[in-house]
């Protein structure tokens, strides 16, 4: 089953009197349970891509579809809605609401969802205790490491179990151990959960852990291969 | 449910990233709120005061005349009803007051000087409750009946005419006939009135006293009614219209003295003004406040977009941040105007310029009102504005992309 298609992609930015192609074209498929890597310099188009395939942008031309429903030609509140139900986001920075506590803000996503509050208060700390933050639930962000703020919003992203987890240069701000750290975690939650994941990443260890890695260049893809994880 | 409980949570602590900014707006919201009820209190006072003094000068809430009577107001326009007849009618009707009187224009004369005045006889059992005279602060004494044949008059009038108490003066009318109707009385007492004005235009003198100088038999000029509000006479109108025929004139007080009609609705406009001038005062700082709250919350209102928030919920969750500070200062505002009417509910002394207030029918003393639907306009329109002016700011945060606004430097 596929979990992303992507058909013939293009995007242009204006920039003053220049156009960039940040999307040249691109089509991928990407199946269910995949662990993919889009790899490319700044301004290759990764982070388009990825934006394109989690609704937060449209593109100019093509179709995008996730779990086989076309998705590019959705309004705002259907996006929001495929956001809310389907996937789940890390960003590289600035991912958590800074007045609500890890806890509170592992549970916003459910509480968004209408999840009861015992059940989204049962389940984020069972997912805080995975990721390795159980006794650190009250914590405001302000009081946590960027290691452990990313720990929160990959637990956000993942506590109701979406089809597909997008994290975009995830671990940007992290040192080598904790960005090592969380992708052990993205693995283990992959190989347990079959959660589909895709990362836009230029970080070469990041690569390393994914089954497949997709080479961007000027808005193209460039090259896509398999690879044996780290 | 949940939406909202989420919406109200992140609005609250929001609030409160920014202690000083909040509070800065919190105290203005406060202040704002204290000056519109606590001026609000002492306006409406002031009006109350001049109405009142009005309808106690007229007095009664509902009143009976000759159809011709308000033209000319003299003794050939009696009420062509029996004084008799009227009481029959009138005692077993349940009203709060009602009495009959004689209420003609006069010339007072002492052996120094002579006035015009309106001649009131009444019978002073059945206008103790209605009039603005406080018998017990009468000095001499007032009336005992409606055949004393003593007059009182007004401190000022006695005063002016060089006269006291035990001092004979003489009373000069006319009768229907148009003859002199005139009658030498004693002055057993003098009244005090809150407006001084009231002390030099009225003399009172027993109703049948006068029924006799006058020689009107029977009859009487005027018939009042009075129910438990003067805001509220309908009931009392329709009562008194009921009981009477289509011979009179039954008028509402604020018929009868337009200008003090008028001041209510006067009043009851210029209070919205006074409230909306205080908001859009108050307005800029709060829009800008909202502004400002947005402004640094662009990326934190595209990542809550971006986990799949509806638009409509961004929106909200500013206009409730909003609601919760104008709220807030609302009712702290209320019940700081609340707690400075209290220790001066019972008068503040004017007199310093009593003179002037004189003038415009007001009494020496300021007793500020605080009106429980004055407290809600004041709080509904603050609230419903306040919600009308963040509209903006949450309209704009509601419609950032998510993806330019997360990644907003």
């Amino acid at each position: 089953m596929t979990a992303v298609r992507c058909v013939d992609l293009c995007k242009t930015y204006h920039q003053g009197d220049e156009d960039i192609k940040a999307l040249d074209h691109v089509s991928i498929e990407i199946d269910e349970g995949g662990f993919v890597c889009l790899s490319a310099p700044s301004g290759g188009g990764k982070t388009t891509l990825l934006n394109a395939i989690g609704g937060l942008d449209k593109p100019d031309s093509g179709e995008v579809y996730i779990a086989g429903s076309r998705i590019d030609n959705l309004g705002k509140g259907d996006l929001a809605e495929l956001r809310l139900r389907q996937i789940g986001f890390v960003f590289q920075a600035f991912n958590l609401i800074p007045v609500l506590t890890a806890r509170e803000n592992v549970e916003f996503v459910m509480q968004v969802q209408g999840v009861t509050a015992a059940e989204r208060g049962r389940l984020a700390l069972e997912i805080l205790e995975e990721v390795g933050l159980d006794g650190l639930e009250d914590r405001l962000p302000a009081d946590m490491s960027g290691g452990q703020q990313q720990r929160v919003a990959v637990a956000r992203a993942i506590v109701s179990r979406p089809a597909l987890v997008l994290a975009d240069e995830p671990t940007a701000n992290l040192d080598s151990k904790t960005s090592d750290g969380l992708m052990e975690l993205f693995r283990e939650l992959n190989e347990r959960h079959k959660t589909t994941f895709v990362i836009a990443t230029h970080d070469k260890r990041v690569m390393s852990y994914a089954k497949r890695l997709v080479r961007m260049l000027d808005g193209r893809i460039v090259d896509d291969i398999e690879q044996h994880a780290a | 449910m949940h939406m909202t409980a989420i919406l109200a949570r992140l609005a609250w602590r929001n609030l409160w990233r920014n202690h000083r900014r909040t509070v800065i707006m919190l105290a203005a919201v406060i202040l704002g709120t204290w000056a519109m009820i606590f001026m609000t209190a002492l306006m409406r006072g002031m009006v109350t005061d001049v109405v009142r003094e009005g309808i106690a000068a007229l007095p009664g809430h509902v009143q009976v005349h000759h159809p011709d009577y308000r033209d000319d107001p003299s003794v050939a326009n009696l009420i062509p009803i029996s004084d008799t007849e009227i009481t029959t009618k009138f005692s077993d009707a349940g009203f709060t007051g009602w009495a009959s009187r004689v209420r003609v224009p006069a010339v007072v004369t002492s052996e120094y000087d002579s006035r015009g005045v309106t001649l009131l006889g009444i019978d002073p059992e059945r206008e103790r409750d209605m009039t603005f005279v406080d018998y017990d602060d009468v000095e001499g004494r007032f009336l005992e009946s409606a055949s004393d044949k003593g007059i009182v008059i007004g401190r000022k009038l006695a005063k002016t005419l060089n006269t006291q108490v035990g001092k004979r003066i003489v009373l000069m009318s006319q009768d229907p006939d148009n003859e002199i109707a005139d009658r030498g009385f004693r002055v057993v007492g003098l009244f005090g009135a809150n407006v001084t004005a009231f002390e030099e235009a009225f003399v009172f003198a027993g109703k049948t006293t006068t029924q006799d100088m006058l020689r009107i038999d029977d009859q009487v000029s005027e018939l009042v009614a009075i129910g438990d509000d003067y805001r509220n006479v309908e009931e009392v109108y329709q009562q008194v219209s009921a009981l009477v025929d289509g011979s009179v004139t039954v008028q509402r007080w604020f018929e009868i003295d337009t200008y003090l009609g008028s001041m209510l609705k006067v009043m009851d406009g210029f209070l919205l003004v006074w409230i909306i001038v205080i908001f859009l005062a108050l307005s800029f700082g709060l829009v800008n406040t909202l502004v400002m709250a947005v402004f640094e919350r662009v990326r934190e209102i595209g990542l809550m977009l971006a986990l799949g928030m509806r638009p409509m919920f961004i929106l909200g969750q500013i206009v409730i941040e909003s609601l919760m500070l104008l709220a807030l200062g609302l009712v702290i505002g209320t019940i700081l105007a609340w707690a400075a009417v209290q220790p001066i509910k019972d008068g503040i002394d004017i007199s310093i310029v009593g003179e002037g207030l004189d003038m415009w029918g007001m009494s020496n003393v300021l007793y500020p009102e605080l009106l429980l639907s004055d407290v809600i306009l004041a709080n509904t329109v603050v609230l419903v504005l306040g919600f009308l002016a963040s509209l903006s700011p949450a309209w704009r945060a509601a419609h950032y992309e998510p993806v330019e606004a997360i990644t907003k430097v």
